[in-house]
């Protein structure tokens, strides 16, 4: 394990003065008439892992989505409010391609692009014009180690990424999302479909991670958010709920009862 | 615990008698093919030889043989193809990759399904009125294979949509998230995982737009021509006309004569579609997801 937990064995928290990576404000996200998330605003810090969860419809992904932007690709989805990336508006971006290779992505399922091991992991260097050969490769092998996918896949970097099993695709993708070199990695539900071993293989990158980006962790197992995150928000639907040091959700010092109940697994 | 009841009796032998059924059927398919074919083979492969494949017609198109209208197909094809498959392509790309769902897709929608149930005679006559007289190419391979084209692009549209639908959407969805331009995420992502479903819709095209003869018999092909087409404002035989012309048209040509004609147009139709299925099944050999 790593050495950033403390001496109860939570995750350490981040000093409260350090600096604001994301702020969301009066953030609210509707489709067509239907809000899915209402007057949402929090700060997410450099260098946490700021967790979220809550049940299914609670607003979890569109959330995630409004982040990078990926709303513009869904024209039923409308987005108010303010969102800022390193203190710059987001919602103003001309440039929303370079905001978008800031921030790697990991998706519920994992997504395994139909070519090589080696193609899926250069495609992010590629697309913004990498051609060099020796640079490509220290790049695919520096980011599938980190994401403790190496050494299964390196004898075999020209077989198709797509072909891999569920918990090596989940690996491969954070391993693409790492070629980003973002500043802020962003987790949907990553351990759906991934084995309880490699979720914790996985959990461990994420800690070494920390030191180097800003995670968004989402994920609806209230126990991952508990051992990964410093910060956790609870959303329930269309709703922010509750912010807080994820130890003082789980100790019992809540601010509204139903944190506690979903977290004591009364319902969802 | 297993015993057979009168009911199971009575299913299994419904069952039999329906799989039966559904066979009949199934062969009864086959039936015409074998029967074209089969009295095609028997009826002109009397006639067909290197001669016949590569030489022109002679004594008023009783004998001799069929090069000319062999090339003027070829040529005719050819240029049909290099019209329509970049422009289909593209219109598809297009709707398939950028549009949204509006007013304006809905109607190019509609217009693509109208323009392929459009039949092959109101084509032959609007290749008239825009390609020969309008914009004056003439009764030429041109205007014939822009006739083709017109005719053919709904299927190289379809064919291509179908193929790059048929790309899941989360691959695009990694690629954006990425930063991709939607360009790059066609270019790298989707078009080389659709580009087989793409050139088998292709080669069947090739199939369909050898055999039409109404599209191109007022447009660019002629009755007979001793010359061979130098370039694409020249008229030409072809396949498909030849043969109505030489079954119909001619008197004194020995029977056996247009069933050779049909046997070398079906081969080359038979061909081309062989070549379709082998390459389809040999890219679902190597799918990717």
């Amino acid at each position: 394990m790593v050495a950033v937990q403390n001496a109860a064995g939570a995750p350490a928290g981040v000093a409260d003065d350090a600096p604001v990576k994301l702020e969301v404000r009066d953030l609210t996200i509707r489709y067509g008439s239907d809000a899915a998330l209402s007057n949402v605003s929090l700060a997410i810090r450099e260098h946490e892992i700021f967790g979220i969860i809550g049940p299914a419809n609670a607003g979890k992904t569109s959330f995630l989505k409004t982040l990078n932007r990926m709303d513009m690709f869904n024209s039923n989805m409308r987005v108010n409010g303010d969102i800022l990336f390193n203190g710059l508006d987001i919602r103003r971006l001309k440039n929303v391609y370079a905001l978008r290779s800031r921030i790697g992505v990991v998706f519920p399922l994992p997504v395994g692009l139909p070519m090589t091991i080696y193609d899926n992991v250069a495609l992010s260097p590629r697309l913004s014009g990498m051609k060099n050969k020796a640079d490509l490769d220290i790049i695919v092998e520096r980011c599938l180690t980190r994401a403790a996918l190496w050494d299964e896949v390196k004898d075999r970097l020209t077989s198709l990424g797509s072909l891999l099993s569920g918990g090596q695709q989940q690996r491969l993708t954070i391993a693409r999302a790492l070629s980003q070199e973002p500043e802020v990695l962003m987790l949907d539900e990553f351990s759906i479909a991934v084995d309880p071993v490699t979720t914790m293989r996985i959990e461990d990158v994420l800690k070494e991670l920390k030191q180097e980006m800003t995670i968004i962790l989402v994920t609806n197992l209230v126990q991952q958010a508990r051992r990964l995150a410093s910060r956790t928000a609870f959303f329930l639907n269309g709703e922010c709920v509750e912010i807080g040091e994820t130890e003082d959700l789980f100790t019992g010092e809540v601010k509204d009862p139903r944190t506690r109940d979903y977290v004591e697994g009364r319902f969802g | 615990m297993f015993e057979t009841s009168e009911l199971n009796v009575h299913n299994q032998r419904v069952q039999r008698l329906y799989r039966t059924l559904f066979l009949m059927m199934t062969l009864l398919l086959i039936l015409p093919v074998l029967l074209i074919l089969g009295t095609l083979v028997v009826k002109g492969g009397s006639v067909i030889s290197i001669d016949f494949l590569f030489t022109s017609p002679t004594d008023g198109m009783t004998a001799g043989g069929l090069f000319p209208a062999l090339f003027g197909t070829v040529w005719l094809v050819a240029v049909a193809l290099l019209i329509s498959v970049p422009l289909g392509i593209a219109a598809a790309i297009y709707l398939s990759e950028y549009a949204g769902e509006n007013w304006f897709t809905r109607i190019i929608n509609l217009a693509i399904i109208n323009l392929a149930g459009v039949p092959s005679i109101v084509h032959a006559l609007f290749g008239v009125g825009a390609f020969v007289l309008f914009f004056k190419f003439g009764t030429s391979i041109l205007a014939a294979s822009l006739t083709l084209a017109i005719m053919t692009l709904p299927v190289v549209i379809v064919a291509t949509r179908e193929s790059l639908t048929a790309v899941p959407h989360a691959f695009r969805e990694a690629c954006w998230n990425m930063g991709a331009t939607r360009w790059q995420t066609i270019r790298r992502v989707v078009l080389p995982n659709a580009v087989s479903g793409i050139l088998t819709g292709v080669i069947l095209e090739v199939s369909r737009t050898a055999g039409e003869t109404a599209p191109i018999m007022f447009t660019g092909a002629v009755f007979f021509t001793p010359f061979l087409p130098q370039s694409v404002f020249d008229q030409t035989m072809a396949m498909s006309l030849h043969l109505f012309v030489v079954s119909t048209q001619v008197p004194g040509v020995p029977e056996d004569l247009p069933y050779g004609v049909a046997l070398v147009l079906i081969a080359m139709v038979l061909i081309m579609n062989s070549v379709s299925i082998a390459f389809r099944m040999y890219l679902r050999g190597k799918k990717k997801w």
